[in-house]
């Protein structure tokens, strides 16, 4: 336990003096967000859009009984801003991304790459960690407002031309209710949520056992570290946020 | 020069290296030989700065490298290579930008320049034109001499072999063998190999130093320890097993 948590903090602490004296190149990072960012859009927006398809449905259900149909986009639209856009796309990219990283970084450790890398004059913190935790961090406020566009544009699809709702009260109550505050909540979060699936990922992957078995474990480890880590953080996050902004 | 002075490592209850002691020279080519899992390969990964002694030090031209943080090591290790036992190529990547990525990180070269000097290097370990393979396309000695283009692309003064020929055919092994000892002679290169086996002490050894039960146990030339008369050393060189010895 003691000599894990050593090993995050001087992991966090060669990610910082990474990136100020490291010899890290921009286009690692650009090709890092290629492979996080674009290749997770489909992911994000398929999560996006059937979590605001069926947050409308039910919120309609309910508001339907009395007479508070118009407010149902206003629910959608502040919740997917706020919560459920920014809490589901980092879990989706946590399976997606963060599984993918603690793999990779894994089998590159138990096949000696990672001690080839270290001949070879380069660092594997410079080339392969902080590339990933920038690229993540960039990409994921990104993907945040992808999957809360398409929530948001999902549900209103939903209501007006399936449920009946009045489009024009609806969308004069969403923009009155949904404010900036809302959207920066899920922005910031994203941001939060990126760091904390690549560090994850990437201190796994770095530290993991021998053999198949520990790169399965690691996987296994960042998942689920990850997923609870989203949960919890967004929790204090909502809290910090609500005070802040 | 390489200098290693009482080196100790464990590994929870199992002590690998107990105090060993040697010196290589430069322009030397040292031969380290022992039985398997005899702590060869750790010995080695000492002296390249891979993993921390619990006690003792290595200095590499007189700097003592056994408790440099990772960063200073990379100046060290500007001067050395590493031929890993199994190769180590990176997967994502074609042979060219394996055996390019030293020249490419440090970038100071053009890509048309880098793309000269693989070729160049690919051709000194008969590779010529296999920049286009992929790793999982080549065969053990073939990965093995990628493995080698890559370490010695950038003219290191140190080059160290854990095991080159394990893992393969006699013929493999021997080509294996004389392209360490061409490199050697061509670039004059200290040379450091970590085998168990006798041809290559044969084909590539200057000196050979012999580790048993985490010491160095005998520091001879080739021809001393072929001649060696010591039941240790001959049990070793003759591959004498001590199941043999009961029999008998």
């Amino acid at each position: 336990m003691l000599l894990g948590l050593k090993q995050v903090w001087g992991l966090l602490l060669e990610v910082v003096y990474a990136l100020v004296h490291g010899s890290w190149k921009v286009s690692d990072i650009v090709a890092q967000i290629y492979q996080i960012g674009v290749r997770s859009q489909s992911v994000v927006m398929v999560t996006g859009a059937f979590t605001g398809l069926v947050l409308t449905a039910q919120t309609y259900f309910q508001f339907h009984k009395f007479g508070m149909d118009t407010l149902t986009l206003a629910v959608n639209s502040v919740a997917m801003c706020s919560e459920l856009g920014p809490v589901l796309a980092a879990l989706m990219v946590a399976g997606r991304v963060g599984a993918a990283m603690a793999a990779e970084l894994g089998t590159m450790r138990v096949s000696e790459q990672i001690d080839a890398l270290r001949t070879l004059n380069t660092h594997p913190v410079d080339y392969l960690v902080l590339p990933r935790v920038a690229a993540t961090t960039i990409a994921m406020p990104v993907l945040v407002c992808e999957a809360v566009a398409v929530g948001i544009f999902g549900g209103y699809a939903l209501g007006v031309y399936a449920l009946g709702i009045d489009p024009i009260y609806s969308w004069a109550n969403m923009v009155n209710m949904t404010h900036v505050k809302d959207l920066m909540t899920g922005i910031i979060k994203g941001f939060f949520f990126g760091g904390l699936i690549s560090f994850t990922g990437c201190y796994k992957g770095l530290f993991c056992k021998n053999g198949a078995q520990g790169v399965g474990e690691a996987t296994t480890d960042t998942v689920v570290i990850s997923s609870i880590g989203i949960l919890m953080l967004n929790f204090c996050l909502t809290l910090i946020l609500s005070k802040i902004l | 020069m390489i200098k290693v002075s009482g080196l100790h490592k464990s590994f929870g209850t199992q002590h690998v290296l107990q105090g060993v002691d040697m010196e290589i020279q430069t322009g030397e080519a040292a031969i380290i030989v022992g039985r398997s899992g005899g702590g060869k390969s750790v010995l080695l990964k000492h002296i390249t700065g891979l993993i921390q002694p619990d006690q003792g030090q290595v200095f590499i031209n007189g700097v003592d490298i056994s408790h440099l943080e990772e960063r200073e090591l990379l100046k060290i290790r500007r001067d050395m290579a590493v031929m890993f036992q199994g190769a180590a190529l990176f997967d994502s990547m074609s042979v060219g930008e394996n055996v390019g990525f030293y020249l490419q990180r440090e970038g100071k070269m053009t890509s048309g320049e880098i793309e000269k000097k693989v070729a160049e290097t690919l051709e000194l370990v008969d590779l010529n034109g296999m920049q286009h393979k992929w790793p999982s396309d080549l065969s053990g000695g073939m990965k093995k001499r990628v493995g080698l283009a890559r370490a010695i692309i950038h003219n290191p003064s140190i080059v160290f072999y854990d095991e080159p020929t394990a893992g393969l055919d006699p013929v493999v092994s021997d080509s294996i063998d004389h392209l360490i000892r061409r490199i050697c002679d061509i670039r004059q290169v200290t040379t450091v190999v970590i085998t168990h086996d006798m041809r290559t002490v044969r084909t590539v050894g200057e000196k050979v130093y012999m580790l048993v039960n985490g010491k160095i146990y005998l520091t001879a030339t080739p021809d001393e320890l072929f001649a060696s008369q010591d039941p240790v050393v001959y049990k070793f060189v003759n591959g004498i097993s001590d199941s043999e010895d009961v029999l008998s």
